[in-house]
């Protein structure tokens, strides 16, 4: 009996379009642009196109936050290498300090939302520091605290509103305006960090995930390394929780809810680690996923956690990486 | 004067004594997780889940079937966990073993999925709970402290004794610490290192299973239990040193004797505040725990 095997080749049309040759025809031009574009035209025409379905609007706003959120996780544990099960904790300090800057201090909505992204950004890295010169399974131990550490201090010591939460933010001006920030800061954080991980420092911070020890013996400071990276993944993270506390008009207890570290997670799992268009990707099949299961309950983490655990164990890949072989190669069997 | 006085020893008797009960119960909440952890390499974080599953399983099969024997209800509850624990090993983790992130995000979403799938099945509220084995009080130096409690200290201390009867003299267990000093080692000895971690993790349910089924009776089974216990089993864990016993007991007593006196003093708000707090000092100043006995700490931590 002949034994087959698969043989993966790339395309043609790959091959032509990876050098300067990629310019000499249309075809190999949309065969490289064609992609991101459709996705970026897509995800900025989506307001547009469901201006029939008001429900959905809101949905596209907390799709784009839960895709930031995937990224940060994304660029924490395939980058950097700290699985961060708190990221809700990112959400929330966002969210509170921007409910803090506009009831409190009465700023407007353009100056709470960036000064909560950029304080938040620095508050999180400096509470997480303690925790940096940890990896694996510790530092996931230690940030799935944090959020929850967040929510029992403020219960027991009743500051920010206790069980109530802040109330009262001023809405983003208008419709349009609230979709478009988050979907342009959205697709904005995509690019930049998929062109930061590629720089010099985004290698170094790679390097930081790959061996530790030999970032060290060059001389460069791993916990350091790791602070910026987590300051970069908090920065998106407060923007999210800022956005959604005014998008909301409210700040509260909830902000550090499971949720935003759980869904991201399985968006990351699902879309495909380490590519970070797969986080987006992920998130804007789950979260809308997760408005139409709205009726079960919480019988939709269950879900999630159903679809998690399978991908992690059959197909660890994710969506994007799968997407991306059969974009660019073709498979035939062979005779061994 | 002597009123005060007499108050005051009374008030550090019951401190102590409920400082000692509060502590047990803590290491039989993290025992599970540590023997897991220290076997089986694998961060455990279905832990609460399956403790309160235990309990949701005794709870129907005693108020659903009448007049089913209490004791045959626990036997159950407790071999059904640590069945559902070995088939957690046996069809998901053996699949990402060794794979860090993986390994966690899968114990976890396998923990939630439970924990959330019983709140959504209806077990919510106050109506779930188990009755005591036995009903009612004794006063222990003046102060007044419940049958179950004492139970608990008594069967918790001997838990601790047969589990290192059993790892010390008796050849599975002796396997099961052969895995978790040298791996490699053990196998070519001829143990089988799956056999061992589905072995762990069985037991590892079992006990999270027997603590529920000792510590349930003082409350309700509700899903938030569930969360905690696994917040409590873990910061004693890491403040012990992951995969140390010792450290675990004696973590436990820090940790139980830090929430009593937090409790005395402040209120009850904040155990839970005491035990993280607890958790991110010890990394600060001693990131492997107090026992911790990781070597190379640079390249494992």
């Amino acid at each position: 009996m002949e034994t087959m095997r698969k043989e993966r080749i790339d395309r043609g049309v790959r091959v032509r379009a990876s050098g300067l040759y990629a310019i000499s025809s249309w075809r190999e031009m949309l065969y490289l642009m064609g992609p991101p574009l459709a996705l970026i035209i897509g995800v900025i025409l989506l307001p547009v196109i469901l201006e029939l379905a008001p429900y959905w609007k809101r949905v596209i706003n907390i799709m784009c936050v839960y895709a930031l959120l995937a990224l940060s996780f994304d660029f924490l544990a395939n980058y950097v290498g700290l699985v961060c099960l708190g990221g809700a904790f990112f959400v929330g300090v966002g969210g509170y300090l921007s409910a803090i800057f506009n009831v409190y201090l009465h700023f407007p909505v353009y100056l709470s939302i960036p000064l909560a992204t950029i304080c938040g950004a620095f508050i999180c890295t400096f509470l997480l520091m303690p925790c940096l010169p940890l990896r694996g399974v510790y530092f996931a131990i230690v940030t799935l605290m944090y959020p929850l550490l967040a929510t029992r201090v403020i219960e027991a010591l009743d500051i920010l509103g206790g069980t109530n939460g802040i109330t009262g933010l001023d809405s983003l001006p208008n419709e349009y305006v609230e979709h478009y920030a988050i979907i342009l800061m959205t697709l904005f954080f995509l690019y930049a960090m998929r062109r930061f991980v590629n720089q010099d420092v985004g290698l170094v911070i790679r390097g930081v995930k790959d061996n530790d020890q030999a970032v060290k013996a060059s001389g460069i400071s791993v916990t350091k390394m790791k602070a910026f990276a987590v300051c970069i993944a908090a920065f998106m993270g407060c923007f999210g929780g800022a956005y959604m506390s005014h998008m909301y008009m409210w700040s509260g207890l909830s902000m550090f809810a499971l949720d935003f570290s759980i869904i991201p997670m399985a968006s990351v799992v699902i879309g495909g680690g380490g590519t970070l268009l797969g986080a987006i990707i992920g998130s804007f099949i789950l979260v809308p996923l997760s408005e139409v299961l709205r009726n079960f309950g919480t019988f939709r983490i269950v879900i999630y956690c159903a679809l998690l655990t399978g991908f992690i164990v059959f197909k660890s890949e994710g969506i994007m990486v799968y997407a991306m072989r059969k974009y660019h190669q073709f498979e035939r069997w062979v005779k061994v | 004067m002597d009123e005060i006085v007499k108050e005051e020893i009374e008030g550090n008797v019951e401190i102590i004594i409920y400082g000692i009960i509060n502590s047990i119960i803590l290491s039989l909440m993290a025992l599970g997780f540590t023997l897991v952890y220290s076997i089986a390499r694998v961060p455990n974080f279905a832990h609460g889940a399956l403790y309160i599953t235990t309990g949701y399983i005794t709870w129907i099969l005693l108020n659903k079937l009448t007049g089913f024997p209490y004791p045959l209800a626990i036997a159950i509850a407790i071999c059904v966990t640590a069945v559902i624990g070995a088939l957690i090993y046996r069809f998901i983790l053996i699949r990402v073993r060794g794979m860090e992130i993986s390994e966690i995000i899968a114990t976890y979403a396998i923990g939630l999925a439970i924990l959330e799938g019983l709140r959504w099945g209806g077990l919510r509220g106050g109506t779930f709970t188990l009755p005591p084995f036995i009903s009612g009080s004794v006063q222990l130096f003046g102060v007044s402290v419940d049958y179950q409690r004492l139970l608990i200290v008594g069967i918790g201390i001997v838990t601790f004794a047969c589990l290192y009867l059993f790892t010390h003299f008796n050849r599975v267990g002796l396997a099961l610490r052969g895995i978790a000093q040298d791996e490699r080692a053990a196998m070519m000895l001829g143990i089988d290192s799956d056999m061992t971690a589905i072995v762990s993790l069985a037991i590892g349910s079992g006990l999270a299973g027997f603590a529920a089924i000792l510590l349930l009776p003082l409350g309700n089974i509700i899903v938030e239990v569930g969360y905690n216990v696994l917040i409590f089993a873990i910061a004693v864990c890491v403040i012990g040193g992951l995969g140390s016993w010792g450290g675990t007991i004696l973590a436990s007593f820090i940790i139980g004797f830090a929430q009593i006196l937090t409790e005395a003093f402040l209120s009850t708000h904040y155990q839970m505040v005491v035990a993280l707090f607890a958790i991110i000092i010890t990394l600060l100043i001693k990131p492997s725990g107090i026992f911790g006995k990781q070597k190379e700490l640079e390249e494992r931590v």
